[in-house]
């Protein structure tokens, strides 16, 4: 385990990871993130260890969104982004990268849940249908699969070829999670997906999550420091566009080093 | 009462008032409409081929045109102002070229349909030579129907909420794919009801249609559905007088001595078939989300 100090500035700890001893799946090395001329992350050198879950916590925008959204390159049309991405240790975000490809590998699951105008069933194959998977065996299969994985599958396998759209919040919001899951992607990126669900299905969500940890590597922003005490590995704590401390949300929530942070988690600004 | 609460109900009233005019005109018109025009409805008045000179006529010819004209304006507008609709909402960034293809629809939906008739006139009658006749009629009234059609549909996929299209490109969907598959189809409520209101409003039409479908229907052979001959239903060349030019057409110079009854008869069947397609687009359209949104 290998530490370093921001040279700029002291007031920024960001953790490193030794990477012969830890196997990182996501990089970010000199991002900077600017929308038109405004300039909206830079200082945000992070390491994503496979297999945890990374919390990315801070104030209304510090830039917490747009760091995951550039992450998958959700971002390309609406954001330029400079540096390097590095995702299993190739930089994604250059010419000639696939980009569909990277948005398979790198799944995304939004802020309210968006299940497509169709039925359970094709809102979690169609993806692999576009891409010339028509074998009704292995669709059913990835279907229960990814529907147990996401832990919907009891309330949804009786109703399989009903709209999606009917589903409640909680239930719609894990039919996304199954969606994303059917593509087979490494890392899943995760917006606030709390956000528009009551508590039981928070709770429930947060189990879904930590069961997936073993086989993804999750990324989640989160509004709700408890949730990110509860659920993460990692914090990442952002401010003004700028990754101010990252470190084991242990460390993050007990004994921050930064006073910023300190002040976020404990809930004097925010 | 203070004077806050009187001016508030003072308010209501008049906005009620006015709401309420609009109404009662709307009303006396369709009521005038039907009650002088829906005793001369018969199964054989709309069956039966126009008299000139005699009476008992009927529009089952004009009838037969005005849908044959409709639909044919569909199928060539459709799949233009579907589009033009994708192309504006989805891919259009906001600078001069589209800002310029906005105002011209814009213009175009404004112009009086009855420029727009001589306009096809000139262009599809004369210059192309295409005669009075079915093709040059749907030509023209896809010029007619296509601003509103476009604006219809661009309203109805820009009323699809953002993160349906994130969800489709976080899958590694192509943005083509994102919007075929995912966006126009959760559109398709307001899309079809667009498609109905556009077909009220083409159904009729009258000034665009003098004068590139012509103001005669010559009797049809409804025994041959061969497009080719010309007293075929189907045959494009042939001259089609429709229902609504049929009725502007036998108030100025018609000579028929059941005249009244005709027209009358006309133009119940007329706002009546405008009527449904009003109705029938807020229903279809709501029974289309339900479908779409329902566990049954």
């Amino acid at each position: 385990m290998q530490t370093i100090f921001d040279t700029q500035s002291n007031e920024r700890f960001i953790y490193h990871f030794n990477p012969e001893e830890n196997s990182i799946e996501m990089q970010t090395k000199d991002l900077e993130i600017s929308y038109g001329k405004t300039l909206a992350m830079q200082h945000a050198d992070i390491q994503f260890k496979k297999n945890t879950i990374t919390a990315l916590i801070g104030p209304s925008g510090s830039g917490k969104s747009t760091f995951l959204r550039a992450l998958n390159r959700m971002n390309d049309d609406v954001a330029t982004v400079k540096g390097q991405i590095l995702y299993q240790g190739v930089n994604i975000n250059q010419p000639g990268i696939d980009v569909y490809e990277v948005r398979r590998r790198i799944g995304m699951v939004f802020q309210r849940p968006n299940p497509f105008a169709k039925s359970i069933y094709d809102n979690v194959t169609f993806a692999l249908q576009r891409r010339g998977v028509h074998n009704k065996k292995v669709l059913d299969e990835v279907v229960e699969t990814t529907l147990k994985q996401a832990a919907v599958w009891d309330q949804v396998k009786d109703s399989l070829h009903k709209s999606a759209l009917s589903l409640s919040g909680g239930q719609a919001q894990r039919v996304c999670i199954a969606r994303v899951l059917a593509v087979k992607p490494d890392v899943l990126l995760l917006d606030e997906p709390a956000s528009a669900l009551d508590p039981v299905s928070t709770s429930q969500l947060e189990q879904t999550l930590r069961e997936l940890k073993p086989n993804y590597t999750i990324i989640i922003v989160t509004h709700n420091m408890q949730q990110a005490a509860r659920l993460s590995d990692y914090t990442v704590f952002f401010n003004l566009g700028e990754a101010i401390e990252y470190n084991k949300t242990r460390k993050i929530f007990t004994r921050p080093k930064i006073q910023l942070t300190d002040d976020y988690v404990s809930g004097n600004f925010g | 009462m203070n004077r806050m609460q009187k001016q508030s109900q003072v308010a209501m009233g008049l906005l009620r008032a006015i709401a309420g005019f609009v109404v009662l005109i709307l009303a006396f018109l369709i009521g005038y409409i039907f009650i002088t025009g829906l005793p001369n409805i018969s199964w054989k008045f709309l069956t039966s081929p126009a008299k000139a000179f005699s009476a008992g006529g009927g529009i089952g010819i004009q009838l037969f045109n005005s849908f044959y004209l409709l639909i044919l304006a569909m199928l060539i507008s459709l799949p233009i102002a579907l589009g033009a609709s994708i192309y504006l909402n989805e891919y259009a960034k906001d600078n001069w070229f589209t800002s310029t293809i906005r105002t011209a629809i814009e213009i175009l939906s404004s112009l009086p349909s009855v420029v727009v008739g001589l306009f096809g006139f000139l262009l599809f009658v004369v210059q192309y030579n295409f005669g009075f006749s079915i093709i040059s009629g749907a030509l023209t009234l896809t010029i007619f129907n296509l601003p509103l059609l476009t604006r219809n549909i661009e309203e109805a996929l820009a009323s699809v909420a953002d993160d349906q299209r994130q969800g489709g490109l976080g899958l590694g969907l192509s943005k083509y794919e994102t919007i075929i598959h995912i966006v126009v189809p959760a559109a398709l409520p307001g899309i079809i009801s667009g498609i109905i209101l556009c077909s009220g409003r083409v159904f009729g039409e009258a000034a665009a249609l003098i004068y590139t479908a012509g103001q005669s229907a010559p009797a049809l052979n409804f025994a041959d559905w061969n497009p080719f001959n010309i007293d075929s239903p189907l045959s494009p060349l042939r001259p089609a007088e429709t229902l609504a030019v049929h009725i502007w057409k036998i108030n100025s110079e018609g000579i028929m001595p059941d005249l009244t009854k005709v027209s009358s008869g006309s133009a119940a069947v007329l706002v009546l078939a405008i009527l449904i397609f009003n109705l029938s687009a807020r229903y279809i359209g709501r029974k289309v989300f339900e479908k779409m949104t329902s566990m049954d």
